[in-house]
């Protein structure tokens, strides 16, 4: 009887996995949002540049996007040497590109080499120049690679995670790749239809060969509200990006379908305009670079009501430059700025302003007054800061928004200088803070409130510019670590950047795509790729 | 005919009244963010068209929008028209060089993309004005660029007249210049200068709107009809929630008001 029963279980467990592995496959799809100007990894430079990147290139190592550690992938093991200017893998054996060309040491030299070639101008190549001189590439058996930098570069190891392997062999160049599927075929202005590679090296736990996806269809399509609509009918398996109003609507009629997984790297922020040689009236560069002033603005902005109102709650108070979702560089210590309009007042009464009628003075009698610039393409920054106007009414200053098309915006904020107060965003795709060297270094060209300074013009900046360059240098993750923690707290006692608010990492995935876990990092909902798959695989293959 | 215009001009008059007495009928300023009751909310006894994104009344918003978008366009109107009513009589009534530099010039103006021209000019503005003085320099550079069309119309019609036999007498009659063109030309272009005055008045608030629904019209908080057709910019937004359609059916009604009246200058013209 015991053994009628078992053999009953072995039937019901071969015919469910079975079931299982027919269920599999099937063939994703959804948007970019614009045109892929290349294919080739090394010249990548746009967003829908990377997610063709990301489903097609095999890398050396990769962040993985939930536990934010990074991984092998191509590479079995590595090791940062000589204090960080050396960084040896060792490399998986036995891998073939999509087109059949073996994987080798010779491969990631080809690599290296044209990523670092100045001629190519690689965005993804501008992370690893650590100093004068030249990389090199030492291939040192097969399965050994050797590469060394003219200077320590901070978090080398984490920069792979961009790296998608070229074939050094392969007669179709960057075509031949090692990640889970491949381009098959591409329509201009319409389409990128990516195919299961074949040769792709990885198995899931039960020992299934993935990708488990059989193609991926990227449709190209900039309007964001046909997106929703084609999600809703069901002709598209996900959204990677939603903004909140569209996240509203859709949660409302199916709940199922959205997810909100958190705040995001990215953070919304408005500054003063510090340049010396801005040109705006003295009194005004006075408020401007002082840091009660900056202190007491921020104090004055709600930044609870721009999440619940602007975001619709899909979103948490900014506290500085990282992102309370990156776990590991994340300075806990800090809190958002409390929403105090008293103390806003008291801390402008230190630096000699004064209530009249309604109206904040400075010592000099002029009536607090200025102008916030933002950009006319982004809806939720016009609203900030009309919100920001209303609360900074309270404190008795006068805010004037001024919408701008981009062009214009950036020629005041970065060129000419014609501005008093900007609100932008900051998009990171990064975890790490090396990454933001150009905007902390008060020479760098995005240090926005003074950019291009000869030497730094305050005491803080120096002591920023010396912790930014102290955390390049050195491979120790705790010295970095206490180096950016101080730079952080540096930048949330000067307020130079008002940081304001982190939106959420908002997504739409269809209830029929399995394995979908959203997470903040990018890309947010098919970081897993391999292992996703259409519940309903054939139904679409039937339409 | 006559009834439809009659009644448009009503309804003009109505939404007249309404804006220009925004004070004595909106709720509530239109700058005032109710935060603490839901943005976007629906109808209500306190908001009867809900409220916007920063819970703002719609309904005031509407009204005081109403009231920038009609004093302002017919000013715009009233200054491009003058515009064209000086260069199109000039080179009209001159003819030769004078006429071929003022129509090259109209050309010139036409052939601009305006559009692209506004918001390079707007951009090069003073940054620090209040919303009032931004909202009437977008209707000032949007009159200041409108002559051209207007311009040509004035310029033929000047042209007939100058080659016209009661002209001839009078200038026969040795009749001044100046006097000429004051009591014999000028008189005689009224209808059609009226006509292109109301044209260009739904063209202005057309414009403005098109300028809103990028984000380059009139600063906020200052309602206009440009800035709340914005909120229509997504279906996604007003699905369902049609008293959000209220500024639209309100720019329609006005804009074909207009329209109306204009048949009946077009007559007389």
């Amino acid at each position: 009887m015991i053994r009628k029963f078992g053999f009953i279980r072995w039937i019901a467990v071969l015919a469910l996995s079975s079931s299982l592995a027919l269920a599999q496959g099937g063939e994703l799809h959804f948007c970019l949002k614009s045109e892929p100007k290349t294919f080739n990894p090394v010249l990548t430079s746009d967003d829908s540049e990377e997610v063709v990147r990301y489903l097609t290139g095999g890398v050396l190592v990769r962040v993985n996007r939930q536990t934010q550690q990074l991984e092998p992938e191509l590479a079995t093991s590595w090791k940062v040497t000589d204090a960080g200017r050396t960084i040896t893998f060792k490399l998986r054996e036995g891998l073939y590109f999509s087109d059949g060309t073996p994987f080798s040491a010779d491969d990631v030299a080809f690599t290296m080499k044209q990523l670092m070639d100045p001629k190519l101008h690689s965005v993804t190549g501008d992370a690893f120049r650590s100093g004068n001189g030249d990389v090199t590439t030492k291939v040192l058996a097969t399965d050994r690679v050797a590469i060394t930098f003219p200077a320590p570069v901070a978090g080398i190891d984490k920069l792979f995670d961009q790296v998608a392997i070229m074939s050094a062999k392969s007669p179709k160049k960057e075509m031949a790749v090692l990640g889970p599927f491949y381009v098959a075929d591409y329509k201009a202005g319409s389409y990128v239809y990516l195919r299961k590679n074949g040769n792709f090296w990885k198995r899931d736990e039960q020992g299934h060969k993935l990708p488990l996806l059989d193609a991926v269809k990227l449709d190209i399509q900039p309007n964001r509200d046909i997106e929703l609509m084609r999600f809703k009918r069901g002709e598209l398996d996900l959204i990677n990006a939603l903004d909140s109003d569209y996240f509203d609507k859709l949660a409302a009629a199916s709940p199922n379908q959205v997810r909100d997984a958190g705040p995001s790297l990215d953070s919304e922020q408005m500054w003063f305009n510090q340049v010396p040689t801005a040109p705006i009236p003295d009194y005004k560069k006075a408020w401007f670079r002082s840091q009660n002033f900056r202190q007491a603005v921020s104090m004055a902005i709600n930044r609870a009501d721009l999440c619940r109102i602007v975001f619709a709650g899909h979103a948490q108070p900014a506290v500085g430059p990282t992102s309370p979702a990156n776990h590991f560089w994340f300075n806990s210590k800090l809190r958002p700025y409390p929403f105090d309009p008293q103390d806003a007042l008291n801390q402008l009464a230190l630096a000699g302003f004064k209530m009249q009628d309604g109206v904040l003075r400075d010592s000099g009698g002029h009536a607090v007054e200025f102008s916030i610039v933002t950009n006319s393409s982004s809806k939720p920054r016009e609203r900030m800061a009309t919100m920001i106007q209303q609360d900074l009414r309270e404190v008795g200053i006068k805010v004037n928004v001024v919408v701008l098309d981009f062009p214009s915006l950036i020629e005041r904020i970065g060129e000419k200088f014609n501005y008093e107060a900007a609100l932008l965003g900051l998009i990171n795709t990064e975890l790490d803070p090396n990454v933001q060297m150009n905007v902390w270094l008060s020479s760098a060209e995005n240090h926005q409130w003074n950019p291009n300074q000869k030497s730094p013009s305050t005491e803080w900046e120096a002591d920023v510019d010396k912790l930014m360059r102290l955390q390049a240098s050195t491979a120790d993750p705790k010295k970095r670590k206490a180096a950016w923690d101080r730079v952080q707290e540096i930048v949330y006692d000067q307020q130079p950047f008002i940081y304001l608010v982190n939106k959420n990492a908002l997504s739409a995935v269809s209830p029929n795509l399995a394995n979908a876990q959203p997470v903040v990092l990018r890309p947010q909902t098919y970081w897993n790729i391999d292992e996703l798959y259409l519940r309903n695989a054939g139904d679409r293959a039937g339409k | 005919m006559k009834r439809i215009r009659q009644i448009a001009c009503v309804v003009l008059l109505a939404v007249a009244v309404m804006s220009l007495a925004a004070e004595l009928f909106a709720p509530a300023n239109y700058a005032t963010q109710f935060r603490d009751e839901l943005p976007n909310a629906g109808p209500s006894k306190l908001h009867w068209l809900g409220t916007d994104d920063l819970g703002r009344d719609r309904f005031s918003r509407v009204l005081y929008g109403t009231r920038v978008s009609l004093l302002l366009a017919p000013t715009a109107a009233l200054l491009s028209t003058l515009l064209a009513a000086f260069i199109g009589t000039l080179a009209g009534y001159r003819g030769g060089a004078w006429e071929k530099v003022a129509m090259a010039g109209a050309d010139l103006f036409l052939s601009l993309p305006w559009l692209f021209l506004l918001l390079m000019v707007r951009a090069m503005l003073p940054l620090n004005v209040s919303a009032f003085t931004s909202v009437a320099v977008t209707f000032l550079l949007l009159g200041l660029l409108g002559w051209a069309a207007s311009a040509r119309v004035v310029c033929s019609g000047a042209r007939a007249i100058r080659n016209s036999d009661f002209v001839l007498l009078a200038r026969a009659s040795g009749v001044s210049r100046v006097r000429l063109l004051m009591r014999h030309v000028m008189p005689n272009l009224k209808p059609v200068l009226l006509a292109q005055f109301w044209i260009s008045i739904p063209i202005f608030i057309l414009s403005e709107a098109n300028l809103g629904i990028l984000g380059l019209g009139v600063a906020e908080p200052l309602p206009s009809w440009g800035s709340l057709l914005r909120e229509l910019e997504s279906f996604a937004n007003f699905s369902n929630e049609y008293w959000r359609l209220v500024p639209l059916v309100l720019l329609v009604i006005t804009v074909t008001s207009f329209q109306l009246i204009l048949s009946r200058d077009e007559v007389t013209a």
